[in-house]
């Protein structure tokens, strides 16, 4: 069961630092939104205002129906999916232990079906993996760990912290390609930040591009590439295509 | 003749004794049907009175709990003052300078009897604490040189030996060094300031001065072991230190519920002059006698009790000689029983304050953890506890504590609490911050992030902290001894007031042993409890896919 997402004139700071200056967002139910800009864009302080690891001092933020305000944030958490840069699985806890987490918090009835069921999804059988230590796994199998951590409890909504950005190309590629499918296939509400434009594009339907805690331009790749609505999103797409021309040259 | 092996045995007993009476005082310290607490310095003749005060009460049918070698003079009075001991042995010169810093005109001081009246007065008056009569001889300080130094520089006075300066490394107690009736006043008086002072332990100056390493020391005038090593002491020509009589000095409590015992105590006032004090310290420090022997022996010759046994001096120090030959090894055998117990009370001590400072000092870095505004400020402050003297420490506890297990309790906590703390705010504060963010952002509550990832990844810092804490503890529980709560220091200390190299080493080589044993055991604990994917390595041995393993070794 697939949950829109909605942030409405949302602003933050931290000291003197504006992270987010009254800032809109929307998610479709079952739709992938990205948050694309440099460090310091605002983009991931956006992404924790769903989940409540940050309290924005204005604005509304609703997960479905409900403002994230009159839910506590620990039940918050448990029914929304996490996976940031550098995994964070625990490290003193075999990989089964690790993605029956949420589904122990849940209570539901056979965490740790539900954890090989997960782990089967991101193609990493649980016989084979299931009682490995996080240390003893190549940094992409721990990231696919990691996935299946934020999905085993079946969350309406996922949100990916630059989710593939530590890995090696060859990695991230497959990886993008597995979370592409899987999240199609579980019609999960995502939201996912990252600094690579070419990213955005592949694994999202709408790109929200941030600068300075505002929105420059949000739409489609295509809306983008066709009218760029600044010269920073311009700029931004000349430097996606130009790495893409070296490579053909 | 006796068996060779009396002296250690009888040594033995007396240590079961020190060990026996010092348990239950903390226990007893309020009950009014209490022994008689009998206590001393921790030097040889304070042991050797001490020692006679305490049989001369048994022989009258006093019970009697001995508590020898309380740390110094602010330790001893201390607890004589909060009626935690009853009697020890001090001299009119040391409570004139060190306990009341009064100064007295030169005429009075000068005059034993008027010092006297003058200490008794006052201590009447400020501390009610009764001087009995003094037992007959003067202890001052004898400021001495080898015969080949004296000749070579004409050293008679003290002036003298002001004169010569240049040429002088002198060793000096500590005590010494910081007293106004010691090195800080000879200076103001004589100008007596050395090229070079090196604080030494009483133990060891008389070894110093005779190997040539200082030229000059402090030793006390009835000491044995100044006629032993042909010592040449100076004359006070200026007259600079009060008179130093030994008395018995006695708490309030004796004082008004034990007539009886206030009256066995004085039957030896007046009784011992210098020339026999000098004989008996001569028995006990250069002979190496037993001090209950010696103490048995005195009081018999002055009639005071039965006299039990006929064993001349001289018979003793062959019974001495046939015990050294028979090695330390055999010394330490004779000796299991004692050191046993000594081992196992030290063992409690480090145990019970190793335990309270885990239960107080852990939780202490958890909850800084959750506050970390306060944490260094805090931490901080353990950390200046640790800069406390053990012996300072020890004395600040006798007016809330009194002397013996409780006092040395404290202390060794508050020392342990310092690492421990620091090892577990660091380990939890530091545990993988990708980890602890990770499990917040799934819905993890504070208190399973504690006990499912902080604690478990912080286990290691934790354990390192304790293990620095128990090492610690086991060194420090040795000073226990100064303040009367037994355990291996005890020989430490006795051995050193006595001059016994073989008594020391017998608390010290156990000590050592002991810490190395106590380590031993939490490294083991600490394999235990670390975190499951840093044990695991040890014991796997299932075989793994290549891949993985490749993965796995690139990470570490």
């Amino acid at each position: 069961m697939s949950i829109p997402l909605a942030a409405r004139n949302v602003s933050h700071h931290f000291g003197n630092v504006v992270a987010l200056d009254d800032v809109s967002i929307e998610v479709v139910a079952g739709g992938a939104t990205a948050l694309v800009g440099e460090s310091g864009s605002g983009k991931t302080t956006l992404l924790r205002c769903f989940n409540r690891l940050v309290e924005p001092e204005r604005g509304q933020v609703m997960v479905g129906e409900s403002n994230v305000q009159t839910q506590s944030p620990v039940l918050l958490r448990r029914g929304i999916g996490y996976v940031q840069q550098h995994g964070g699985l625990l490290p003193h806890w075999r990989v089964l232990r690790n993605v029956e987490l949420v589904p122990t918090l849940q209570h539901m009835p056979d965490p740790a079906d539900a954890a090989r069921r997960a782990l089967d999804l991101v193609g990493l059988p649980s016989g084979q993996f299931g009682s490995r230590f996080p240390h003893e796994l190549s940094g992409g199998q721990r990231q696919r760990v990691a996935l299946a951590r934020s999905m085993a409890a079946h969350p309406g909504v996922i949100l990916l912290d630059e989710p593939f950005g530590a890995l090696d190309a060859i990695s991230r590629a497959e990886l993008q390609e597995s979370f592409d499918n899987l999240r199609r296939d579980l019609a999960v509400t995502t939201l996912l930040v990252t600094h690579d434009l070419a990213e955005a594009g592949r694994l999202a339907d709408e790109v929200v591009v941030m600068r300075k805690g505002r929105i420059e331009q949000r739409g489609t790749m295509r809306d983008l590439v066709r009218a760029p609505a600044s010269d920073y999103v311009a700029r931004l797409i000349e430097r996606a295509r130009a790495g893409l021309e070296a490579l053909r040259a | 003749m006796k068996p060779a092996r009396s002296t250690p045995l009888a040594m033995m007993g007396l240590v079961a004794m020190m060990i026996g009476g010092a348990i239950p005082v903390v226990l007893t310290a309020q009950r009014q049907d209490r022994p008689v607490v009998v206590a001393s310095k921790p030097f040889g003749e304070s042991y050797l009175l001490a020692e006679m005060f305490s049989q001369l009460l048994e022989s009258r049918g006093f019970k009697v709990d001995r508590k020898p070698g309380l740390g110094a003079t602010e330790i001893a009075f201390g607890a004589l003052r909060r009626d935690a001991i009853d009697v020890y042995p001090e001299y009119t010169g040391t409570g004139l300078v060190a306990i009341l810093h009064d100064t007295l005109p030169d005429s009075v001081a000068a005059d034993p009897r008027a010092v006297f009246a003058h200490v008794v007065q006052r201590f009447a008056n400020l501390y009610h604490v009764r001087w009995l009569p003094p037992l007959g001889f003067q202890n001052t300080y004898a400021i001495a040189v080898t015969r080949s130094t004296a000749s070579r520089y004409h050293l008679r006075t003290l002036s003298d030996l002001a004169r010569e300066n240049a040429h002088l490394t002198a060793g000096f107690t500590a005590d010494f060094i910081g007293r106004s009736d010691g090195l800080v006043g000879l200076s103001r008086v004589y100008g007596l300031k050395p090229r070079d002072v090196r604080p030494l332990a009483p133990a060891v100056k008389y070894q110093a001065l005779a190997s040539g390493a200082v030229d000059v020391i402090d030793g006390y005038s009835t000491d044995g072991l100044l006629a032993r090593y042909d010592l040449i002491t100076l004359v006070d020509d200026r007259h600079f230190f009060p008179p130093y009589e030994a008395a018995a000095l006695v708490s309030n409590r004796l004082d008004t519920h034990s007539p009886g015992a206030i009256a066995a105590l004085t039957l030896l006032s007046g009784r011992l002059d210098e020339a026999t004090m000098r004989q008996l310290n001569r028995r006990v420090e250069v002979n190496g006698e037993d001090v209950s022997k010696v103490a048995r022996d005195e009081l018999a010759a002055l009639g005071l009790i039965g006299s039990a046994n006929p064993a001349s001096s001289a018979s003793a120090v062959q019974q001495e000689s046939s015990a050294q030959q028979s090695g330390f090894w055999r010394y330490l055998w004779n000796r299991r029983q004692t050191l046993g117990a000594l081992t196992v009370r030290h063992l409690e001590l480090v145990a019970i304050a190793l335990l309270a400072a885990v239960l107080v000092a852990v939780p202490l870095g958890l909850a800084l953890e959750r506050a970390r505004r306060i944490a260094e400020p805090t931490i901080g402050a353990l950390g200046v506890l640790q800069t406390i003297p053990s012996i300072a420490l020890l004395a600040f506890m006798i007016p809330l504590l009194g002397v013996g297990v409780a006092p040395a309790l404290v202390a060794l906590w508050l020392y342990a609490l310092y690492p421990i703390a620091r090892g577990t705010y660091t380990g939890v504060r530091d545990a993988d911050p990708d980890a602890v963010a990770a499990a917040e952002a799934l819905g993890t509550t504070p208190a399973q992030r504690l006990m499912w990832v902080r604690l478990p990844l912080a286990a290691p810092v934790i354990m390192a902290g304790i293990r620095t804490a128990a090492v610690i503890t086991v060194g420090a529980a040795t000073l226990a001894a100064f303040i009367g709560a037994g355990g291996l220091g005890e020989p430490i200390v006795a051995g050193l007031a006595l001059a016994d190299t073989r008594m020391i080493l017998s608390g010290a080589l156990p000590a050592a042993a002991l810490a190395l044993a106590v380590d031993g055991v939490l490294s083991i604990v600490e394999l235990a409890i670390a975190p499951a994917h840093r044990r695991k390595r040890f014991w796997r041995t299932r075989t793994e896919d290549p891949d993985a393993m490749v993965a796995a070794t690139a990470k570490r």
